[in-house]
């Protein structure tokens, strides 16, 4: 009685009991719910296009920060840096394409995740190479981004804001936006969804296979870049972050490898539910730490009952 | 499981105590539809024992969704279907293997990095039991349970006069022979009833002549009740005893070739489009 | 002219199924197991033994069982590391609880507990299919290893959070611990990984290795030929679970010698998959292969730059090692997806050919 006291009602109790702490969870949880979306947005917009589970993106979160921070440490202006940077990722999107993707295409699915498996290793190692394998700071204040914190009194409480995280959040709807108006009103972003809709028939009406792989993987390094940025202004700049880029995959899972809307809505969700869980249920309860396997548990039961995904379609088996 | 007959020239049909004729299968008012989509729409038809039964219809008639409903793939909503006198319900595809139905598919459903020999190995499974004790130890039990079965493979191959291909992986096969190994997979499971979705689309005439030899052959030394589906119309006349007709998931036309050919009914929906 | 079959006719299919059907094969596994048993173990250094020998037979037989699940049942994993930490903790309170009890039982019962895991892990590929469900091994791959960190009766609520291997005797003779010696520890885990390895072998040729095969290659076919996906699925799992198992529990006691937490967590189970694609994905003989090439080449990386004179910090030979193992899959998957088993086929059957190819 007392154990289902603990678990199912005392938790609840204390969300209600302290509102303005609950808002501050709920607002972490956001936060780190809108860098996990933007990480899976990079996995959806890659495998709608070309049909790979890309799993070297959390790594290039992890890459395109260190090039920034390790540019800027070599000198380089911070705003000029971050033009370099984009340079660097869209030359790691040309080489992928030329070095992997080109000679593993029509390759089985599994033949080409494990190719991306590779590219997350020597990106792991030839960043720590240049860039050296210490914990980094995050150049913020030199990008011009806000480091104070907001503070309000909800409930006659205290909720504080980092101003840092307002940024990001506000940055992360913008890019959304735009590359959602890219993706619907461009004759590029036509073609990319074309490519995910059926890959012959988008090459019999002419269009380029290997450029529209640059692209999308450049995308997936301009959101991987902004990613990098405000994560890195959280947490610093080191591969450690590489296993938080693997709740992307959870996020995934949920929200359906190919729906953009679903990557958005799936990654706020177990941003903010992980947060809840560990507030709640994880530090009282379990020893903490329960954020290294929330999402992935929590993903595997919402599958169990719909193998589809959140936002995927029924599937109907043919033979 | 029935006890294995002494192996003869071709391996038996199984024995399920029905006589020529009789009523294999019976299927009554069945209908499909997935979300709003009609599939099938109350269809009856029966398989006699020892018949080749024909379903024909143009595209999208529901000809392969019959099948799939027949081997426990899909469930139909409304319905029923009685094989060797017993009605089913709800059931997995394992549970219509084990009943004695094997079929073949449109898109040829091999297993593409195993050898002809493996696939219709494979076939086998559900006669096979020695557990995983023995698996492990190979010899023994297991391994003369292995040749044992390998022995009525091998009888299928010679049948199917497929020797040269045995060690061959079947994705590297021609799609004419990877029907064939298919077939050989079917007949392996030693069916009661076999399903047959299209045995020789995308054959050439020989392979086409083939092909037919062996469904009569099938049919005729093993006793096996046979149901096809097939758009080559001088095969479905020349092969079958009886033909079922269907055009948008519904029931047109029953009967033996000759009727079905002279049906007004068929010749608008099909035939007349067809030729 | 040493490859030739030409005059080598099978008369009944007995002697078709026995293991090497072709003679030679058999002389050769009967000279690598003469050099495994009795030449090596006369040559080798302890450095040998400890950096090379021990470890290359662990992880091939730890990739061995991944092999079962993904090469030959098509159940991608990406948590073979817990599993491995399942096994090898399962060992501990074994031997801790029951001091006395032989220690070649005891990693054998420790399996059991991998494999009801993995069974227990393996239930969602019977809805979830291919990168989904290489997502939710993920999810024992992370809650297994936070288990490990957080739950004291595992590690005998010690205060480093380590468990350490005790000296272990069998007949007399030190086999595990601080005080076995490098000989005695290889001899054992040979002993073990050629018993297993036959097992298996034995498992993937015959009835239930062509059931995995079928599912791998077309789940539905095979569910519609009579096969029940659920235990064929369900049996790789445990199988493979199984092994992993065995392999983990023979990393920490038979070559570790201690473990903490994180050394099962995801790094682990990316080696071990990586052995498994290199050395050939559904072959068994791949799993040594692309042992000896992961476990090899970050020894010769360190090795060879200080004997070539070559000043190198030992920071940057671990970021060149990564990097050139990452590369080396890209090479792999692009100039044989198949792996290094594969190659060692095209090359027998170049011999068998030789020398008149046509």
């Amino acid at each position: 009685m007392e154990f289902l006291n603990s678990i199912l009602i005392k938790p609840f109790q204390d969300m209600v009991a302290a509102p303005d702490f609950l808002l501050q969870v709920l607002w972490e949880g956001l936060v780190a719910g809108v860098l996990y979306a933007l990480i899976a947005l990079g996995f959806v917009l890659i495998y709608k296009s070309s049909r790979i589970f890309n799993f070297a993106q959390g790594i290039m979160v992890v890459f395109a920060a260190l090039t920034l921070v390790g540019l800027h440490e070599k000198g380089v202006p911070a705003l000029l840096a971050v033009p370099l940077t984009l340079v660097v990722m869209f030359l790691l999107a040309v080489a992928i394409e030329r070095v992997v993707l080109r000679p593993l295409v029509n390759q089985p699915d599994i033949i080409l995740f494990m190719a991306t498996i590779g590219i997350t290793l020597f990106l792991v190692g030839f960043g720590e190479l240049i860039f050296g394998g210490e914990n980094k700071v995050m150049i913020t204040e030199q990008l011009g981004i806000p480091t104070g914190s907001l503070t309000f009194e909800p409930f006659g409480g205290f909720v504080s804001i980092e101003q840092k995280d307002l940024t990001a959040v506000i940055g992360a709807v913008v890019l959304v936006a735009v590359l959602l108006v890219f993706l619907n009103k461009s004759k590029m972003g036509r073609a990319i969804r074309a490519l995910g809709d059926d890959h012959q028939a988008a090459l019999s009406v002419g269009i380029s296979l290997s450029t529209i792989w640059i692209l999308v993987w450049f995308i997936a390094g301009i959101i991987a870049l902004a990613t990098g940025i405000v994560w890195g202004a959280r947490a610093g700049v080191s591969f450690a972050l590489e296993v938080i880029a693997y709740k992307a995959l959870p996020v995934l899972m949920l929200g359906g490898l190919e729906s953009v809307l679903g990557a958005i809505i799936g990654g706020l969700a177990i941003g903010i539910l992980e947060k809840l869980f560990e507030i709640y249920w994880g530090q009282p309860l379990m020893g903490g730490n329960t954020e290294t396997w929330f999402a992935f548990v929590f993903a595997l039961i919402v599958l169990l009952f719909r193998p589809q995904g959140l936002f995927g379609e029924r599937i109907i088996e043919r033979v | 499981m029935n006890a294995q007959p002494e192996h003869t020239a071709i391996v038996a049909a199984r024995d399920d105590g029905i006589a020529p004729g009789e009523l294999l299968m019976d299927v009554r008012n069945v209908s499909l539809r997935f979300g709003g989509v009609k599939a099938i729409t109350d269809i009856s038809f029966n398989v006699r024992k020892g018949e080749i039964r024909a379903i024909i219809g143009p595209n999208g008639a529901g000809k392969t969704s019959m099948l799939n409903v027949i081997n426990g793939f899909y469930t139909p909503q409304e319905g029923t279907i009685t094989f060797r006198g017993v009605e089913r319900r709800a059931m997995k595809p394992h549970h219509a293997v084990r009943q004695g139905i094997a079929r073949t598919f449109q898109n040829v459903a091999l297993f593409k990095g195993m050898s002809t020999l493996d696939n219709i190995m494979t076939g086998r499974s559900v006669k096979m039991n020695r557990g995983l004790g023995w698996q492990m130890l190979w010899h023994g039990p297991a391994l003369r349970e292995e040749i044992e079965h390998r022995e009525k493979v091998e009888e299928i191959i010679d049948f199917l006069e497929i020797q040269h291909i045995r060690r061959t992986p079947v994705g590297k096969l021609p799609y004419g022979l990877q029907k064939r190994v298919e077939l050989g997979r079917a007949l392996a499971m030693e069916p009661s009833l076999l399903l047959l979705d299209e045995p020789m689309a995308g054959m050439n005439l020989e392979e086409k002549e083939d092909m037919s030899r062996f469904i009569l052959d099938v049919n005729r030394q093993r006793g096996t009740t046979i149901c096809l589906i097939e758009h080559d119309m001088g095969v479905v006349m020349d092969l079958s005893d009886r033909v079922v007709v269907l055009d948008y998931g519904k029931k047109i036309a029953d009967g033996v070739p000759d009727e079905v050919k002279s049906n007004q009914q068929v010749i608008d929906a099909y035939l007349g489009v067809a030729h | 002219m040493l490859y030739r079959t030409a005059s080598q006719f099978k008369t009944s299919y007995h002697a078709d199924h026995a293991l090497f059907p072709v003679r030679q094969d058999a002389w050769l596994l009967g000279i690598i197991l003469i050099f495994a048993y009795a030449i090596i173990p006369m040559t080798a250094s302890e450095f040998t033994f400890n950096a090379l020998l021990i470890p290359v037979l662990i992880y091939a037989l730890a990739a061995l069982g991944l092999n079962i699940l993904t090469g030959y049942a098509g159940q991608l994993s990406l948590g073979t590391g817990a599993f491995m930490g399942v096994g090898a903790y399962a060992c501990f309170k074994i031997i801790t609880a029951f001091p006395d009890l032989n220690i070649v039982v005891a990693i054998a019962l420790s399996g059991f507990f991998s494999a009801a895991v993995g069974v227990a892990f393996g239930l969602p590929s019977l809805r979830i299919k291919g990168f989904y469900l290489a997502i939710t091994t993920l999810a024992a791959q992370f809650f297994l290893v936070w288990l490990f960190e957080k739950w004291g009766w595992l590690y005998n609520y010690s205060s480093s959070g380590a468990i350490q291997v005790p000296n272990i005797e069998m007949f007399g003779i030190i086999v595990a611990g601080p005080n076995a010696s490098s000989v005695t520890q290889y001899y054992f885990v040979l002993a073990v990984v050629t018993a297993v390895t036959w097992l298996a072998i034995n498992i993937t040729r015959g009835r239930i290795g062509r059931i995995w095969k079928s599912v791998r290659d077309m789940d539905i076919a095979a569910e519609l030929v009579g096969i029940n996906l659920m235990k064929a699925k369900l049996s790789a799992f445990a199988i493979s679970s199984y092994i992993v198992g065995v392999a983990g529990a023979l990393f920490v006691f038979l070559w570790r010698g201690a473990a903490e937490p994180n050394l099962f967590d995801i790094p682990l189970s990316f080696r071990v998959l990586f052995i498994a694609i290199i050395g050939g994905l559904g072959s068994i003989l791949g799993n040594y292969l692309g042992a000896i090439l992961i476990v090899a080449l970050p020894v010769v990386l360190g090795t060879l730059p200080g004997m070539l004179g070559i000043p190198i910090q030992s920071a940057t030979v671990e970021h060149l090692n990564v990097m050139i193992v990452g590369a080396t899959i890209i090479l792999f998957l692009i100039v044989e997806p198949h792996g290094l088993a594969r190659f060692w086929q095209i090359i027998r059957e170049k011999l068998i050919m030789w020398p008149f190819p046509h």
